[in-house]
C-alpha cells in the first residue's frame, strides 16, 4: 500500500473542514480569543532588564572616552562591545545583537577641554521599549559630573557649560509605544494557542469519541491522517494572522516596514511547528484533559521565555536558553523585525533556522509517535 | 482443504499485567457465518480487534485471509470490514458524509454507486442527510453496517451488530448477514441473543479469553451432556430458590409459569428435585438450549482453565 495517496489525503482534509466548520464554537473562539488577547495586550508591563548589550563605536579613544564607559557600565544597564565601525554597529542593531549603539565623535576630548560640550549620541532599539525604558532615563541621570575628576583641577580651565551632552535617539519606534512591540508579536501568540490546541485535540478527540476505533481499522497512513488534519487548521491559523495583522495596522497604527510576504512566509513555518507539537501532544495524550493540560506546559514558558511580556534580554542565561528553542522566540523577533525595522531576509534567516530545525525535529517524532493501534 | 478465513493459533493479549486472551486457537472457514459468544469480558472484542490489526498481540501467531497477522496489517486493513460495538463513526457528519468519508479511504471505485447500493441494503435511504448523532440507536447501528461493507470486504467482522436494535429490525439485520455470505463473505458476529446464535452455521463460545466450545448449535448441544427438565405451575417462583441450593442440581430458573432445572444426568436430577421437597410438579425432560448449554459450561470448566470472575 502508498504511504501517501491523494484520494485518501483529500478525505481527511474534507472531514476535518467539515467537521470544524460545524464545530461553532471553536470558530468563534480562534475569531474572538485574538482580539480579546490583542486589547488586552495592547498595553505592555513595565520591566527593568539590564546587562543590555551595547555597541560602541568610538572615533577618539581618550579618558573621557573611558570615564563614560565606565559610568555607563555601573548603571548596571550596559555590557559595552567595541565596534570598529558604524555600519558594523547598525548591522547589529539590526540584528538583536545589540540593543544600543553609542557613537562617541571625534575629537572628544580636545572639544571637552574647549569647552565645546561634544554630543555622544545613543542610539537605542525603540522596536523594545519596555527594554530601554530605565536604560535611557540612566543614561541621562549620569549628568556632566561623570568627567569631574579627570577634568583640569583648574577651575578656569574648566569649560564653562555641561562637559558634554547626550543624544538620545530610539530607532524604530521612536515614540516608544509599547502597542508597537507587544501587538506585532500578539500574531505569534495567538498562533500558539489557536493552532497548538487544536492540534493537540485532534487525535485524542477521535479517540475520546472512540471513532479512532474505526478510523485506525480503515487503510489510511499516518502521514495522510497528519497533514489532513493539519491543513484545515493552517487556514484558519492564517485567518487569524490577517486578522491581527488588519487590526495592528488599523487601530495600533503598527507599520509594515518589511516584506509582507516574507512575513506570511515565516508564519507558515512557524504555524507548521506548532501543529506538529500539538500532534506529538495529541499522540501522548490519553483524553482532551491531559492534552490540554500538556499543552498548557507549552504555553508557559511560550509567554514568559519568549520575550512577549518580559524583555528576552532580561531574563538569565538558562531561561534565554530554554526560549531559544521555542519557535514562538523566534517568530516573536521575526515579526518584530520585519514589521518594525524593515529586516528582510539576510536578518531573518538566523531565527528561521532554530524554528526549521524544531519543526523536522517535532514532525519526526509526531510521525514516530502516531499509533497505529489501540495497544 | 477448506480455505479458512481466519486461521489463528495460541494467540495471547494481557492489559497491564491482566490476561485478557489466553492460548486462543481459532478457524473460520471461509463463506462462514459463525457466531461469537461469551460472557461480558469474556473476549471477545479483543479478539475482533487482534483479528483486524487494531491490537497487537502478545503472543501467537495466525492469518487472517491468508495475510499474516503480525505483518500484513494493511492488507488486512483493506479487505476486512469490522463494525465496532460502540459507534466510531463521526456523528457531526451526515449520514452521507460519513459514507463517503470511508468509501474514499478504502478507494472504492465507482464510489456513488456503491454508496448507493449499502445504503439501499441498510434501508438508509431517508436519513441520507442527517447528522450521525441524531440518529437512534437502532439507525446507527444500520449506518455503521453499511459503512462496514462498502468496500466488499471477504471477511466481515461484526461486534453485537444488533445490540438495541428492535426485533423487526434485527431480523433484517440477519438476513443482510445471510445476504453476504451468499456473496462469498465470512463473517464473524458477535451476539448475546440465543435466537441469533442458531441462525449461525457454527457457534464459538468464549470464557475468560479461552474458547469453551465450537460447533454447529446442534453439536455443542449434544456434546454437552446435560439434562433439562421443566414443570409449568404456580408456585415455581418459590420452589426456584430452594432448588438451586440443592446438590445435584446447577441451575433452576424460571420462565414464566415454567420452571426450568438443569443436571448433568435424568436420575440425579429427580432425586435430588424429590430431596428438595419443593411439592408435586409435572416434571418432563425438554431439549437443552445453547443458553443451557453454556452456563453449564461456564460452571464445569475443563481442567486446567479458570474462566476468572465473570459468568
Ligand atoms: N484497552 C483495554 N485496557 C485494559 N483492559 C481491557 C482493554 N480492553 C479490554 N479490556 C479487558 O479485557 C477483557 C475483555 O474485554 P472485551 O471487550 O474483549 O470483552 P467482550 O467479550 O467484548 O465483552 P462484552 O460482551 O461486554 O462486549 C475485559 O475484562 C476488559 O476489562
Ligand atoms: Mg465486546
Amino acid at each position: 500500500m502508498r504511504l501517501f495517496a491523494w484520494q485518501r489525503f483529500r478525505a481527511m482534509i474534507g472531514k476535518e473542514a467539515r467537521q470544524l466548520r460545524r464545530d461553532r464554537g471553536m470558530v468563534a473562539l480562534t475569531l474572538v480569543l485574538p482580539m480579546i488577547q490583542l486589547f488586552l495586550f495592547g498595553y505592555a508591563i513595565n520591566m527593568n532588564p539590564r546587562h543590555l548589550p551595547t555597541a560602541l563605536v568610538s572615533a577618539d579613544h581618550s579618558r573621557y572616552e573611558r570615564d563614560i564607559v565606565t559610568a555607563l557600565e555601573n548603571t548596571k544597564y550596559f555590557d559595552i562591545h567595541l565596534y570598529p565601525t558604524e555600519q558594523a554597529a547598525e548591522e547589529a542593531l539590526r540584528r538583536w545583537d545589540v540593543m544600543f549603539i553609542i557613537d562617541i565623535p571625534p575629537n572628544f576630548e580636545r572639544d571637552v577641554l574647549h569647552g565645546a560640550s561634544p554630543s555622544i549620541l545613543i542610539d537605542a532599539d525603540g522596536s523594545d521599549p519596555t527594554a530601554i525604558g530605565n536604560a535611557t532615563a540612566a543614561v541621562t541621570a549620569l549628568g556632566a559630573n561623570v568627567l569631574a575628576r579627570d577634568l583640569p583641577p583648574d577651575p578656569r580651565l574648566r569649560p564653562a557649560q555641561a562637559a558634554y551632552q547626550t543624544i538620545l535617539h530610539a530607532r524604530y519606534n521612536p515614540e516608544q509605544i509599547t502597542a508597537l512591540n507587544i501587538v506585532p508579536a500578539l500574531i505569534a501568540v495567538v498562533l500558539t494557542f489557536s493552532t497548538l490546541v487544536s492540534t493537540a485535540m485532534a487525535i485524542t478527540r477521535e479517540r475520546e469519541m472512540g471513532t479512532m476505533e474505526n478510523l485506525l481499522v480503515l487503510p489510511i497512513q499516518p502521514a495522510e491522517v497528519l497533514l489532513g488534519k493539519i491543513l484545515p487548521y493552517v487556514a484558519l491559523g492564517y485567518l487569524q494572522v490577517s486578522l491581527v495583522l488588519s487590526i495592528a495596522v488599523l487601530v495600533f497604527g503598527v507599520p509594515v516596514a518589511g516584506s509582507l510576504t516574507l512575513l506570511l512566509g515565516a508564519i507558515g513555518l512557524f504555524i507548521a511547528c506548532n501543529l506538529a507539537l500539538g500532534f506529538v501532544i495529541s499522540s501522548l495524550a490519553r483524553t482532551q484533559r491531559q492534552a490540554m493540560q500538556m499543552a498548557q506546559f507549552v504555553f508557559l514558558p511560550s509567554m514568559l521565555l519568549s520575550g512577549f511580556l518580559f524583555p528576552f534580554r532580561g531574563m538569565p542565561v538558562w531561561a534565554q536558553v530554554i526560549g531559544d528553542v521555542l519557535p514562538i522566540t523566534h517568530m516573536l523577533r521575526i515579526a518584530r523585525g520585519v514589521l518594525l525595522k524593515g529586516n528582510g531576509w539576510p536578518e531573518i534567516a538566523p531565527d528561521v533556522w532554530p524554528m526549521a530545525a524544531f519543526g523536522l525535529a517535532i514532525g519526526a517524532l509526531a510521525v514516530l509517535t502516531y499509533r497505529r493501534t489501540l495497544d | 482443504m477448506t480455505a479458512y478465513a481466519i486461521d489463528v493459533e495460541h494467540l495471547s493479549k494481557s492489559f497491564r499485567g491482566k490476561r485478557v486472551i489466553a492460548d486462543l486457537s481459532l478457524r473460520v472457514a471461509e463463506g462462514e457465518v459463525c457466531g461469537f459468544l461469551g460472557g461480558n469480558g469474556s473476549g471477545k472484542t479483543t479478539t475482533m480487534r487482534l483479528l483486524c490489526g487494531l491490537l497487537l498481540p502478545d503472543g501467537g501467531r495466525g492469518t487472517c485471509l491468508g495475510i499474516d497477522l503480525l505483518t500484513g496489517a494493511d492488507e488486512i486493513r483493506r479487505q476486512v470490514g469490522y463494525m465496532t460495538q460502540r459507534f466510531s463513526l463521526y456523528g457531526d457528519l451526515t449520514v452521507a458524509e460519513n459514507l463517503d468519508f470511508v468509501a474514499r479511504l478504502h478507494g472504492v471505485r465507482d464510489r456513488s454507486a456503491m454508496i448507493r447500493e449499502a445504503v439501499e441494503r441498510a434501508g438508509l435511504g431517508g436519513y441520507l442527510h442527517q447528522l450521525a448523532e441524531e440518529l437512534s440507536g437502532g439507525w446507527k447501528q444500520r449506518l455503521a453496517l453499511a459503512a462496514a461493507v462498502l468496500h466488499k470486504p471477504r471477511l466481515l467482522l461484526l461486534d453485537e451488530p444488533t445490540a438495541g436494535v428492535d426485533a423487526k429490525a434485527r431480523r433484517e439485520f440477519w438476513d443482510l448477514i445471510h445476504e453476504f455470505a451468499s456473496e462469498g463473505m465470512t463473517v464473524l458476529v458477535s451476539t448475546h441473543y440465543m435466537d441469533e446464535a442458531e441462525r449461525c452455521a457454527r457457534v464459538i463460545y468464549l470464557a475468560g479469553g479461552h474458547l469453551v466450545v465450537q460447533g454447529t448449535a446442534a453439536e455443542v448441544v449434544a456434546q454437552a451432556h446435560i439434562t433439562v427438565i421443566e414443570a409449568v405451575g404456580g408456585a415455581v417462583e418459590t420452589a426456584a430458590p430452594r432448588l438451586r441450593h440443592q446438590p445435584g442440581i446447577e441451575t433452576a430458573t424460571v420462565f414464566g409459569r415454567a420452571l426450568r432445572v438443569t443436571g448433568s444426568d435424568g436420575a440425579t436430577l429427580r432425586a435430588a428435585i424429590a430431596a428438595a421437597g419443593v411439592g408435586a410438579f409435572d416434571w418432563r425432560e425438554v431439549e437443552p438450549r445453547l443458553d443451557d448449554v453454556f452456563i453449564h459450561m461456564l460452571n464445569n470448566p475443563p481442567a486446567g482453565i479458570s474462566y476468572g470472575e465473570e459468568g
